[in-house]
């Protein structure tokens, strides 16, 4: 357990960093390696929290398909490489009051609801085998909605952004 | 280990998420910040479902996996949209509905 706890508070350290350095740094690129570090540390807690298959289809959606994606994005809106100098608008301190209510109450309620309540240790390790089941048992209509919502997403996408 | 250390690290990563959507001017570093938000909620579902020993948890969290890839495609074709239409994807800079 407390190999755990160090495991976690290394993680959680990285992951709360790299958010930070993601949205406060001026570089794009490398606002989009900082979410690739968040992206990795959230999968590193998915593995502490015994939950295998979320941990790869974290690491296989986010890192490898969905940061190519931002990555085409950033390119093709042909963002200059290098420091942007006015990369966070007027409204920040706005928007940072806002972060930090946000932030605040939800960490009051938290602590206030939950304190120090241990994760059951006893629970049982879901394997992938176990979500497979449940996806296509309990949850068979959700996953053909979503099934049905990728293919839209995906020609809608072809749609906005093909030249005619 | 404690169910609060999971849920907390999730409240800090969705406030600085939302700090990102409502400061960033790029509209993929926006975009960016959305794709925070979502998992900073994917791990309170998986931490809630180890402390409850359901599955759901796990399942859901594939589902807004599946919807985030979903949102990422069809909002970076809005921007790409907007760069070829207004040569500037900086989102203060839009604001054809102001009345």
């Amino acid at each position: 357990m407390v190999a755990q706890n160090i495991a976690f508070g290394i993680i959680a350290a990285i992951t709360v960093a790299a958010a930070i350095g993601m949205v406060s740094t001026r570089n794009i690129v490398h606002a989009a390696l900082f979410l690739v570090a968040v992206l990795g540390g959230l999968a590193a807690n998915y593995v502490l929290l015994t939950a295998e298959f979320i941990a790869t289809t974290q690491v296989l959606v986010y890192i490898g398909a969905v940061m190519v994606l931002f990555l085409f994005g950033i390119m093709l809106t042909r963002a200059p490489i290098g420091r942007i100098p006015r990369m966070t608008g007027a409204t920040w301190p706005v928007a940072a009051l806002s972060a930090l209510a946000l932030g605040g109450v939800t960490v009051y309620a938290l602590v206030d609801r939950f304190g120090t309540d241990s994760l059951a240790t006893d629970s049982r390790v879901f394997r992938t085998a176990d979500v497979s089941d449940s996806v296509f048992s309990q949850y068979i209509i959700p996953f053909e909605a979503v099934s049905v919502l990728l293919l839209a997403a995906l020609i809608g996408a072809v749609v906005l952004a093909r030249r005619d | 280990m404690l169910l609060n250390q999971f849920l907390l690290l999730g409240a800090l990563l969705f406030a600085v998420g939302v700090y990102g959507v409502l400061a960033r001017r790029n509209g993929v570093m926006v975009l960016m910040s959305i794709e925070l938000m979502l998992n900073a909620v994917n791990l309170n579902l998986v931490a809630f479902g180890v402390q409850h020993d359901v599955v759901s948890g796990q399942v859901f969290a594939l589902f807004i996996i599946a919807v985030a890839a979903a949102e990422v495609g069809v909002g970076l074709a809005i921007v790409l949209l907007l760069y070829r239409n207004r040569k500037s994807i900086a989102v203060d800079e839009f604001d054809l509905m102001k009345g």
